[in-house]
This record gives C-alpha cells, structure tokens and sequence, in this order.
C-alpha cells in the first residue's frame, strides 16, 4: 500500500516543478551569479526573479529586503545576534516558551552569557497574554522574536498585532514564520515587522535554503561576513539552484494559498473529527479556533507517542508526536507542557500535519487505523487495561518515580 | 527513527505476556510518568520453592519500554525468586539483541520492577537508588547525574578525567561541551564552602588589640579556614598584612576558581568579625605588594 505521509511540519516534498527548475542549475547553468561573463549573468537574472518570486509571496515592498540563507535556524540565529550587535545598550530579548529549538536554544546560550531573555507564558490553548507582552515592552529590549505559527500546534499568534506594539514602543521585532509561510496570507509591507524568517523545505523547496527578510533602514549586523553576496548582508556563494527552487515553491504557494484554507483545512478537520468521534478520552491541542489550516495536534491519554507512531508506521502511516521518546530527551515536548498539559497525555500527542498533495482516501485511511492502535495499546496500558480508563490515573497506578 | 533491533520490534509488535495477571502475588510498579514510561509487574510466586510460576506486564511507554517489559516477563518465569534478582538491566537488553543508548533506561526500568515485585511479594519495601539526569554522552549511554556524582565522588577537573571515570565523551566527542558545562557547575559548588552568612560587621565594645594579638588572630582566622579549602583541593596563605589590606595566595583549584571573590569575600567577613575592625582581603596572583 503507498504509503501516506502526514507530517508535512516536519518537512515537505519537493514539488517536481520545482525539481524541473533547479535541475539546470545544477548542469548548463552553473555560473557564479558575481562573475562578469554570461555564465554567471544568466544565473543572476534567475535569482533576481527567484527574489521577486519570495518577496511577492511575502509582500514585501522591495526586492532588497529579500536575504537568501541556508535555513530557518540560519535565519533565526542572524536575526537575534544582530538585533544585540547593532543595538548594544540593549541587553534584553522578549520570546515566548513555545519558540521552535532555533529560537530557544540561542536564548538559552545568550542567557548564560548574560543576556535577559523574558519568555512569555500561554494559556492552556497556547495563547499569548499580549497585556503581559505589553508590560515586559521597554527601551532595554533588544529584540521580540515570536513564532508565526507553532510548528506542533498550528495555534497562530497575531504577530502584525505583536509588531505594532513594539513598533510604538520602538522595540525591533522578528518572526520565525517558517510554518506559516504558504498558509498564512502575510503582506509585510503594511506591517511593521522588522525581520522574518522562512525556511524553503516547509513549502515544497528544498531543504538547505531559507530567507531572512530585512525591512529596509533596520539596522542589521550580517552573522556571516566575508564576499559582497546579498549586498554584504550574508557573505558565501548563492546556492543557486535551491534559490531558484525556493522561486518557484513561492510561487506555488501563493497560488494554493486559497486551497490550503479551504481543502486542505477541510480534510483536517475531516480527519480530527473523525478520529475524536471514535476514540474516547482524546482531544485536539492549541488554540483550535486559530491554528494553521493543515496541522492537527492530538493528544491520546494514557498511551505514549512513539509507540503509535511505530504502529502507525507499520501501516505506511507518518506522522509525529510530542512524546519524550521521540525526542531522545526525558521530557515531552515544551508546548504540549507549557499549555499544562498533563503528562499522561502530552507523552500520547501525535501530530498529524497535511499539505495540498494529501487525498480524501488517505484521510479515510487514517481514521479508519488510529481507533484500534489506541485500543491496542491502552489494553497494555496500566492507567487503562481492560477494565477502561483509570478514573483516578494519579492514585489508582502510582509508580515509584525512577 | 530509532535503530531498532529486530528483536526489539518483534517483541513491541507482538508481546508476550501483557495484561492483567488476577493471581498475581507480588506486584512492581514503577516508572516516571514525566518521562513517559511506567510499568506493572505483576508475579505469581509459588510459595513453596520461591519460583516464579507465572509473569504478566501492563506498560505505559515507548517501543522500546513494551519489548522490555516483555522481555522480563520471558526472562523470569520459571526463576526462583533469588536467581531472578540477579537478573540486570543489561540481561534484558542482551535479551533484545541490544537497546539504542537513549533506550537504555527501559531495562532498567525493567530490572527495577523486577526488585520492586519481589519486594512486594516478600512484604518489604522497595527503594529506588537510581537517579535519572538527561543523557548527556549518547554514545555510551552516560547522563548528567552520573557524571555529576563522579565528579564530587572523585574531585575530577578535566573533561579526559571524566572520560576516563565513566567513558563519557570518550568516542564522538561532541558532547564535551555538555560535559563542561557540569565540571563549571560542580566547580562552583566546590569553592562556596567557605563563605559564610552576614553578621553585623563591628561588635563594639571589645578592646582593641595590640599589633602582635592582631596578627594571631589573622593567622588563627586563616588556619581555621584553611581545612575546607584544601578538602576542596585549594590552600590559602597569608602574604602580608599591610594596615587594613590583607593579602592572601590562594591555591590550587581555588585559585582562578569563578568562586574566587566569593571565598574570598567570606574570609573577608570572618577577619572582619574576629578583629573587630574593617578589614580587606586581596588575592596577590597577579600584582604582588610591595615591601616597605
């Protein structure tokens, strides 16, 4: 059976037309985009196009405001180390607790070395308080850098809202919008963004290429230095393939943007109402009213992720969970706990994440495998067994902590 | 994906012996639901000839956690109580063809219930002596606590010590920051011994002391000091007293230590207090006083 993949989050496939156009770049057209000869000057207009392409899809209001990078981490990193460097009598940074790994390891580095980082809490739907956002705005702030979209929830914060705030309180403002580039009609121009992030392989490009977009006059200090590449803003050799495909994936996207909101979200919900229907004591996480139209987050109580996903997998099924296993940690993952999650469902929350290559058939098939994975395993489960759910899970199976 | 063994999968897809086991007569539960896994191990013992008759698991957790509850149950039936108890971790790994590194901890889950359902057959209680701290080296299965603990156990200082002590860090080496950041922290618990709480800096009243009595005192006040100092591998001598500037030497691992000015701010205080005068301590490794 072909196999069904679910986990567009984690990574997307190519699309063959984007395949097509980088596949030149790689053989005839393999000039550097600096050199004076045709070579090169053929590769440069196929960047100048591939730029027009993102910053269409961004609605960004020059083309120059456009930095091609390897990744969204990439990305992420230049703009937190620059906002410090060209700001130095500010020595404070405003996140939030659900920030992807790119975002809050570098915090948690910075905080060893002295900077103050603030995380902002949220609710139990993986809400701001953007009144709490509001106090914590002041002129020691180097920097507020928060997601667009969370990458296990879908849930959206509304960051032009988190942009004007900061704006006013003269506060630079980042996005890490890597999940929500392609979903989320985004028209920088009339915001106030100052920096935002986007990673090619979350939107059917190629992994290795990302963008940092620089809204012109933000004071910017490059994270890489050396050639003129990227008007001196980020040094190394284009890649100029995956630029190119990166190009054409934009325009893609914002194409299917419609259809992300309307088929693809219909098929979502298709899929989590049909699983929540057959499955008791399961519920979706995040912010359900205002979340990506792709991503479904559900939490499974009292079984553990990676043994469904391992089930899921014997059947051809992909998809991700929160659980600490997964993770090679010892804890479950940071959003499902900072939404208060217990843990004995943030171990059992798998993520199912769809894209526009996703069928009905494919939905069909899913709901149909989950219900008796479950079942399985909570048979074996000592907060369920045979008897149905442990009423009192934390009394009635109480283990010795190890 | 985990790299999983056949072994490992075989046992997950299919195990042995779970459920409910309604005879049960000594049972084991343990596990940490924070970290996803949890397991009851339920026995029946013959009372007789102390053999296990019959074993029966219930697990919360990952692949890798069910396989090796089901692996202890195949591995201990037909037993006896004391040949079970000498059952380890590793048996039930080798069992599975293997564990991966992070993996590890399910066996030792495993073993644990064992100890635990003997116990509780037996009526005792069961202590667990196992702490769990984030797996720091990944290549031989090695985490935090235990390297924490080997550290103070054996005032270790260098990253190739530790490996030496516990083979952390000894194959891919790209945890040796991780294992830094631990020898930083434990360094900074070493060298706080000597600081001491705040008291009230002069207790007036007291007669002053003639030039001969204020140098005993010093001497006395550093002597007293000097014992926790060296049980931290450092040592403390005295340079020069000059007016109200006391210059010390310290030593060893205090020396350089980022505890440094708290040490020495503790001396401060205890010279101040016995002395009854303000006084300052100051370290002469860098700028020496010079004579009179």
């Amino acid at each position: 059976m072909k196999p069904i993949y679910f986990d567009n989050n984690a990574t997307t496939a190519c699309d063959p037309g984007v395949v097509e156009a980088m596949l030149p770049f790689f053989t005839e057209q393999f000039g550097n985009a600096s050199s004076m000869h045709s070579f090169g000057n053929k590769v440069g207009q196929a960047l100048k196009e591939a730029r027009a392409r993102v910053q269409e899809l961004l609605g960004a209001e020059h083309d120059s405001e456009i930095v091609f990078t390897s990744c969204g981490t990439e990305s992420n990193s230049a703009a937190i180390y620059s906002a410090l460097k060209a700001q130095p009598e500010r020595n404070a940074i405003i996140t939030t607790v659900v920030e992807h790994p790119a975002i809050l390891s570098v915090c948690d580095q910075l905080e060893k070395e002295g900077v103050t980082i603030h995380r902002l809490k949220v609710d139990k739907r993986g809400r701001l308080d953007l009144d709490a956002y509001k106090a914590l705005l002041s002129p020691r702030i180097a920097l507020v850098t928060s997601m667009w979209a969370n990458n296990e929830s879908g849930t959206i914060f509304p960051i032009e809202q988190m942009a004007g705030m900061a704006h006013e309180a003269g506060v630079m403002f980042h996005t890490d919008a890597v999940q929500a580039v392609g979903k989320v009609p985004i028209d920088l121009k009339n915001s106030t963004i100052g920096m935002l992030s986007l990673s090619g392989h979350k939107l059917h490009a190629p992994k290795g290429i990302g963008v940092l977009y620089l809204r012109r006059g933000l004071r910017f200090r490059p994270f890489l230095r050396g050639g003129h590449q990227e008007r001196g803003r980020r040094a190394g050799t284009e890649n100029s393939a995956s630029i190119v495909g990166l190009g054409v994936a934009c325009a893609q996207a914002k194409e299917h943007m419609a259809f992300e909101n309307t088929e693809v979200k219909r098929l979502r919900d298709k899929l989590e109402v049909g699983i929540l229907a057959q499955v008791p004591r399961a519920f979706a996480t995040g912010d359900t009213a205002n979340r990506l139209p792709n991503t479904a987050s559900i939490a499974f109580e009292f079984v553990e992720g990676e043994a469904i996903l391992l089930l899921l997998n014997k059947q051809g099924i992909a998809a991700s969970s929160g659980s600490a296993c997964t993770s090679g940690s010892l804890e479950p993952s940071h959003v499902m706990r900072a939404m208060g999650i217990p843990y004995t469902a943030a171990h059992g929350t798998i993520r199912f994440s769809l894209s526009r290559y996703n069928t009905e058939a494919e939905v069909d098939r899913v709901i149909a495998a989950v219900p008796p994975i479950i079942a399985q395993l909570r048979k074996i489960s000592p907060y369920w067994g045979e008897k149905g759910p442990s009423e009192q899970p934390e009394t009635d199976f109480a283990p010795q902590y190890a | 994906m985990w790299d999983y063994s056949e072994k490992v999968k075989e046992h997950f897809f299919s195990p042995r012996n779970s459920g409910v086991l309604d005879e049960a007569n000594g049972v084991g539960d343990v596990g940490s639901i924070s970290c996803g896994d949890a397991l009851r191990l339920m026995l029946k013992v013959d009372p007789e000839s102390e053999r296990i008759t019959d074993a029966r698991f219930q697990t919360f957790g990952c692949g890798s956690a069910i396989a090796s509850s089901s692996a202890l149950t195949e591995i201990v039936k037909g037993k006896t109580l004391d040949e079970a108890l000498k059952v380890t971790n590793q048996d039930i790994a080798d069992y599975l063809d293997g564990l991966p590194p992070e993996k590890m901890h399910c066996s030792v889950m495993g073993r644990e219930a064992l100890h635990a359902a003997i116990a509780n057959y037996r009526g005792e209680v069961w202590k667990d002596d196992h702490e769990e701290g984030a797996l720091v080296c990944k290549c031989f299965a090695i985490d935090a606590v235990l390297i924490e603990e080997t550290i103070r156990a054996n005032n270790l200082s260098t990253v190739e010590q530790i490996t030496n002590y516990t083979k952390a860090g000894g194959s891919c080496a790209t945890c040796h920051e991780g294992i830094e950041e631990i020898l930083t922290k434990v360094a900074g618990e070493r060298c706080t011994a000597p600081v001491v709480e705040a008291k009230p800096a002069l207790v007036n009243g007291k007669p002053k002391l003639t030039n001969y009595q204020r140098m005993r005192k010093i001497e006395e006040v550093i002597e007293e000091i000097r014992p926790q100092l060296q049980r931290d591998h450092g040592d403390i001598e005295i340079v020069e007293v000059e007016g109200r500037n006391i210059y010390v030497k310290l030593q060893g691992a205090c020396h350089g230590c980022m505890m440094e000015q708290a040490t020495l701010g503790g001396i401060q205080s205890k010279l101040v207090e016995a002395l009854n005068e303000m006084v300052r301590v100051l370290p002469v490794s860098q700028h020496k006083p010079t004579g009179h």
